[in-house]
């Protein structure tokens, strides 16, 4: 198997697929400055000089018959050739490449041989450009960067359909701690397997969670609410009461009004609804004594920065 | 590299529900309260703990924590270890308390 130097045979498919269907041709620089056998080197120096070339092919019309490279230029300055003409010195057994050929073959030639470019040549054997490896950075990630935008669309696509509209809703007991986390283990669940990032799904955990202890620590019983979009995931606690006294308090981080018993499980640290706040990208809550509402939205599209 | 079964092998820690056994603990939290846990915790944590129920092992399965060791002589009961079968999380019981083994597990993470 050629390796160039990545392995053909179980490289992701993408690339292989991008070296194989990208041609010389779309990535070669075809805009080429020649000059003819009888040009000097002194002027061919001089033009490169000019142009910022490093290597110029010497043709006849759209024959190609040799190229001088800075190399050849420095060779004639230091043995006084200088003004002869390029025929006398250009490199004329050349390795050339078809513009039909795909960039995986570029890319070898380069691993294999010390030259810095190569001529290409159509069907009818005419000049019509030279490769380096410039260009083949340049024209792989361009292709790259249209082949990897195509599959991050494609896989947010996957997820979105798999959830559109999707609604769950779970009855909470008060008291419950047996089934307690059962709400929360499911909407994980069903993220984890719709293949969201592992950070969304932790917030979604969270909101889910304290507020489902929420209503088994501190109601009468209620109900829990996901319903998913293909944009966000939004989650409902509603309970039959008998509401939050001050909301504000509520939402301090260590007060809590839950009994010893309730502590002794592991509950009341106060830190239920902060932590549902400080993962929710919107949060609202309502309460009056015949119940209490909390709405979190967590936005599913757009990885956001937000830490927990 | 610290697994939850590297764990187990620290002096009187009785390895009570063996999780993942290669899991990879990276981590450590020590805490009793359920919702500071769940709020601070980081993912391949092992959680220092009394809270010996099942609730503890819901809370460990939702933000990734891989081993919970139960201190104080605390025992699982069995409602807690068939959870934590279920979300493949390791229960790890001791007659430490928390301070010991946060500072012994501290050690076998090199945070000393």
């Amino acid at each position: 198997m050629q390796t160039i130097p990545i392995n053909t045979y179980n490289s992701p498919a993408v690339v292989l697929e991008l070296i194989y269907q990208i041609k010389i041709k779309d990535a070669m620089t075809k805009n080429l400055i020649t000059v003819d056998e009888n040009t000097s080197l002194r002027q061919i120096q001089n033009l490169m000089k000019e142009k910022l070339l490093t290597g110029i092919p010497i043709v006849n019309g759209k024959h190609l018959l040799g190229i001088i490279s800075v190399d050849d230029i420095i060779q004639a300055l230091d043995f006084g050739y200088i003004e002869d003409i390029a025929s006398k010195h250009m490199t004329k057994n050349l390795i050339v490449l078809e513009d039909d050929m795909p960039i995986s073959f570029a890319i070898s030639y380069f691993d294999r041989f010390k030259f810095h470019r190569f001529p290409v040549l159509n069907k009818n054997k005419e000049l019509v450009g030279m490769i380096t490896n410039r260009d083949i950075t340049n024209s792989l990630l361009m292709e790259l960067n249209k082949a990897v935008a195509n599959l991050e669309k494609e896989q947010a696509f996957n997820v979105d359909k798999k959830i559109i509209n999707q609604v769950q809703s779970f009855t909470v007991k008060k008291h419950d701690f047996e089934e307690a986390g059962y709400a929360s283990t499911q909407v994980k669940k069903f993220l984890k397997k719709s293949g969201f990032p592992a950070k969304i799904i932790r917030r979604a955990a969270i909101a889910c969670y304290e507020l489902e202890m929420n209503i088994v620590v501190h109601s009468e019983g209620g109900e829990i609410i996901a319903e998913f979009s293909p944009e966000e995931l939004v989650i409902t606690a509603n309970d039959c009461g008998p509401g939050i006294k001050d909301i504000n308090l509520a939402l301090q981080k260590g007060w809590s009004t839950a009994d010893e018993w309730i502590r002794s499980l592991g509950f009341g640290a106060g830190m239920g609804l902060p932590n549902v706040q400080s993962v929710s990208d919107d949060f609202s809550i309502t309460s009056s004594r015949e119940g209490t509402c909390v709405i979190s939205t967590i936005k599913l599209t757009k990885q956001l920065d937000k830490e927990v | 590299m610290l697994t939850v079964e590297g764990l187990c092998e620290l002096k009187g820690y009785k390895c009570a529900l063996l999780g993942n056994a290669e899991d990879e603990v990276t981590n450590c939290y020590t805490g009793d309260l359920l919702s500071d846990v769940m709020g601070n915790a980081e993912e391949g944590s092992v959680l220092i703990t009394i809270q010996a129920h099942k609730n503890t092992i819901a809370v460990a399965s939702l933000v990734g924590i891989r081993a919970v060791v139960l201190c104080n002589g605390r025992t699982s009961p069995e409602d807690m270890r068939k959870a934590a079968k279920d979300e493949g999380v390791t229960i790890i019981e001791t007659k430490d308390n928390q301070f010991s083994a946060s500072w012994k597990i501290a050690g076998l993470l090199g945070l000393k």
